[in-house]
């Protein structure tokens, strides 16, 4: 490591650099600028840490204005600009180059509006998932979209890379929650894309804008829903002899028209660290565990609740506990929010983020423990089984190169495969650099011409958060050219 | 044979059966091209609540293979053929998707667009191009699924979609609350939708729009209807029902309707048989805050008649006026932009949609980048060439 190619930074753009800082200086003010190494240090990568580069400046502006200014100086200068809101990216997705400039939106994180009846919060981009919660919590309500890093990402970056969560089988992902954003593009134009209410006009562009990874333009407010929160949830355990009893468990509760709102599997490795790691109570001697929970009165939960334990008594299973109170699904559902960091603990790892047709599961898992097998590696799975979203977390020695080459090999491979079962090569985690390149395994030149000319529409200089999402070779000429260039499919 | 079309730069206007041949402008074009041919569902898996189908697909014959595995169409297609003077019974699923009209679940499950998971399609330069997938996630790359959807094919021809679907709900009831005025029946309805209850549909009908109600129930009742359908498994109805009474009781004592009757009532709405077709009047759809709708139909009603349907929990609005040159437009769209939302003309004489704005015009930064996102897909404007709006 690292394998993933990066574009030789403009050293043009760098010799210019005093001149630059400058100009910046004087549109938005010194105080908003990062300029010495160590505090620019701090952006040089996120949560794909594998991968750094120093930024040539970092920016923090304080209202849509500034990012406006900003933006227009980085489109007249020919700057390129890395957008970021708390840098969790787990695929190098706010990843800078030196010849660039990072934005960062985590200084704008203010509510701005919140309208409980017709249920909906406004807020600037850097605020963090979990805050909006917090905030209409009181009232009873929620933002639906719970990635795990809801404590430090920022809504920003949820809209980024369209992230999901645990329940996302009832509440969808971020698309699904949002009506409207404020959108600066590359130009310094301010627009504002959908609104408050749940029709858009025209042309849907906030689906377009929605899971783009910051290749279209910064956005630093969003209307986002806000929903009823249940009056109750609780969970279900079922540990099972095999994958396959615990797929078929899970399309048998589907098929008998019951929608959980979220449906957990664990293989056995992650069940055994997560147990040690957080006491869950999760029986050790299975296969397979799902975490079936559903919401409601306490009487319907009782009733659901029922009805699942007793589809799950036609698979087999080895241990079913249905949870007795608020404590023990607490308790439940921390040793499951603990995956990684537990593995974390015992291990370096890569978390993988693929999607698979739940049919296909018992056969990924298989594959997945023979491609781990192949390169000398172990392996741990952690899958959203309602919407099909897997998570191998393959572990390994970051201090020993050539188990790290082949963590890097393994994924690639697994991924591959996700494509191969007619999956996606990302969930929730995204594009970034880390799978730029295995778009062109799902996608063809055509589908990948269609999706960058969307790109140019928007920023048409390719300034954006370059050399990301799409193969490089494909990229390069609209990356390298001043004037706009439109993709062509191959 | 859209590349060959294109090769020829032939304006092309993309057609299903028909359903929405009296809906949005009429298209320039030198060839129609159907996709009435394009039928069949290419897969379909219960257990993981997906479907595919080729874009000609009638609904009809979705829904009634959906119903046989005890499943559905969550988002309650808006049939407009009836309600325009084209043939009832002729949407498909294609058309759907490219118009992204959904009906009164929409509150809880999501419009169409929610629910679309991936498309193959064909664009005006003449490229077949997928997007999207089978998986409910599918974030990779940018979302140019959910972005073809309310683009009525000026962008790309979808030859096949694939969506969510849902499990049929076990059973299902409305309550009718009557005689309230527009603004009080709007609040019952967000305050209903501020309870972890679940309606699966909040529509207020006004007493000229109640009076067309043909659920037997109902019929005849000359005052304001409001009602509220609950849909979930047995076990939880009662228990919803009552504490949804208890939540609006300061509204007064609501009709109840069972489940069979409540299946018959909201099926009247899919095909909005509450705004029946008529030269005599034009139809506008117009999306707003709830809290801002009834002050809208309020303010368009001191220039004309207005019969109102508010559908959404107050979100929607579809609104009756009488025909003329331009279908009230002026007042319309006045009453709204100051109050937030946008209108959209859904019924009028074609000489009428081709002189005034049909959809509610862009501001000019959003113009700038809708121009760009269709000659990203369609640079030579050869597909439903003013479909949409005049110029484009």
């Amino acid at each position: 490591m690292p394998h993933i190619e990066l574009p030789e930074p403009d050293a043009g753009v760098i010799r210019r650099r005093p001149v630059l800082i400058e100009d910046l200086k004087a549109r938005v003010g010194a105080d908003l600028l990062i300029l010495d190494e160590d505090g620019r240090r701090a952006y040089e990568t996120d949560a794909f840490t594998a991968y750094r580069n120093v930024p040539m400046l970092v920016v923090l502006p304080r209202t849509t204005e500034d990012v406006s200014k900003i933006l227009k100086f980085c489109h007249e200068n020919d700057v390129k600009v890395i957008p970021r809101g708390a840098g969790t990216s787990l695929c190098g997705g706010a990843l800078p180059t030196e010849d660039a400039i990072v934005l960062c939106v985590s200084k704008m994180n203010r509510v701005i509006e919140v309208d409980y009846v017709n249920r909906f919060a406004r807020v600037e981009a850097g605020i963090t998932n979990l805050e909006i919660t917090s905030r209409v919590a009181p009232k009873g309500f929620f933002y639906a979209p719970d990635p795990s890093s809801q404590l430090a990402c920022t809504i920003a970056g949820n809209l980024a890379m369209n992230s999901g969560g645990a329940h996302c089988l009832k509440y969808g992902v971020t698309t699904h929650n949002v009506l409207g954003v404020k959108m600066v593009l590359i130009d310094g134009t301010i627009v504002d894309i959908g609104g408050t209410s749940l029709e858009r006009n025209g042309y849907d562009l906030l689906s377009l804008m929605i899971g783009s990874e910051g290749q279209l333009g910064v956005v630093t407010e969003a209307t986002v829903k806000i929903l009823p929160s249940a009056e109750g949830a609780r969970p279900l355990m079922i540990g099972f002899r095999s994958p396959e009893a615990a797929g078929s468990c899970v399309a048998a509760i589907i098929a008998a028209g019951i929608i959980p709102v979220a449906i957990e599997y664990m293989d056995r490795a992650a069940i055994e660290v997560c147990e040690a790691f957080a006491g869950a109570g999760y029986p050790l001697d299975v296969e397979a565990l799902l975490i079936v929970e559903v919401e409601g009165s306490e009487n319907e939960i009782g009733v659901l609740l029922g009805r699942i334990a007793e589809i799950a008594a036609a698979h087999d299973p080895k241990t079913v506990v249905m949870s007795s109170g608020p404590e023990q699904s607490a308790r439940i559902w921390a040793g499951r929010k603990a995956a990684f960091g537990a593995i974390g603990r015992i291990s370096d790892y890569l978390c993988m983020d693929g999607t698979i047709p739940l049919a296909q599961l018992p056969h990924a898992l298989t594959r997945i423990s023979q491609i781990c097998a192949e390169h000398d590696l172990k392996v741990a799975n952690i899958f959203h089984a309602g919407d099909g979203n897997l998570h191998p977390l393959i572990l390994y020695d970051a201090n020993d190169d050539s188990q790290a080459d082949r963590a890097e090999a393994a994924g690639e491979a697994i991924l591959k495969l996700c494509v191969e079962l007619g999956g996606c090569l990302t969930g929730e985690h995204g594009v970034g650099i880390e799978k730029r390149e295995l778009m062109a395994s799902q996608f063809s030149a055509t589908d990948l011409a269609v999706q960058m000319r969307i790109k140019t529409v928007f920023d048409p200089t390719w300034r954006l958060n370059p050399a990301k999402v799409f193969p490089l070779a494909a990229t390069e000429t609209m990356r390298s050219g001043r004037a706009a260039s439109t993709p062509e499919a191959a | 044979m859209i590349a060959k079309l294109a090769a020829q730069k032939r304006r092309v206007e993309i057609v299903g059966h028909g359903a929405l041949r009296n809906a949005g402008r009429v298209a320039r074009s030198d060839v129609v091209l159907s996709t009435a041919g394009l039928k069949g569902v290419t897969l379909y898996e219960p257990t993981e609540i997906v479907m595919s189908a080729r874009a000609g697909t009638p609904v009809y014959e979705i829904e009634s293979l959906l119903a046989a595995r005890g499943q559905m169409l969550a988002f309650e297609p808006i049939d407009l053929g009836p309600a325009t003077g084209a043939p009832g019974g002729a949407l498909s699923i294609g058309g759907v998707f490219s118009t992204n009209f959904s009906g009164s679940r929409r509150i809880l499950a999501g419009s169409a667009r929610d629910n679309l998971l991936g498309v193959r399609a064909v664009n005006g330069r003449g490229e077949l191009f997928k997007s999207g997938g089978r998986v409910m996630k599918n974030v990779t790359g940018l979302d140019i699924a959910r972005g073809l959807t309310g683009s009525w094919g000026t962008l790309a021809v979808m030859t096949e979609v694939t969506f969510k679907v849902a499990p049929l709900p076990q059973t299902m009831l409305t309550l009718a609350y009557t005689g309230l005025p527009d603004d009080l029946a709007i609040e019952a309805l967000t305050t209903t939708m501020a309870t972890p209850l679940e309606v699966s549909g909040a529509v207020h009908l006004p007493k000229g729009s109640a009076a067309r109600l043909r659920q037997a129930k109902l019929k005849g009742i000359d005052q304001s209807v409001t009602l509220l359908r609950l849909e979930t498994f047995s076990a939880a109805i009662e228990g919803r029902k009552e504490k949804l009474k208890a939540a609006l009781k300061v509204y007064g004592k609501p009709i109840e309707l069972d489940a069979e009757e409540t299946w018959s009532l909201w099926s009247e709405f899919r095909t909005l048989s509450v705004m029946p077709f008529s030269t005599e009047t034009s139809l506008w759809r117009i999306s707003t805050l709830p809290t801002k709708a009834a002050e809208i139909v309020f303010a368009i009603e001191k220039f004309m008649d207005a019969t109102a349907f508010y559908d959404w929990g107050g979100g929607l609005i579809w609104l009756e006026v009488p025909a003329a040159a331009d279908a009230g437009a002026a007042d319309v769209r006045r009453a709204v932009s100051v109050r937030g939302g946008h209108a959209t003309l859904i019924r009028a004489q074609p000489e009428v949609r081709a002189s005034v704005d049909v959809f509610e015009p862009l501001k000019p930064e959003i113009e700038r980048l809708t121009r760009g996102v269709k000659s990203a897909f369609d640079p030579d404007g050869l597909l439903n060439r003013g479909r949409m709006y005049a110029n484009l």
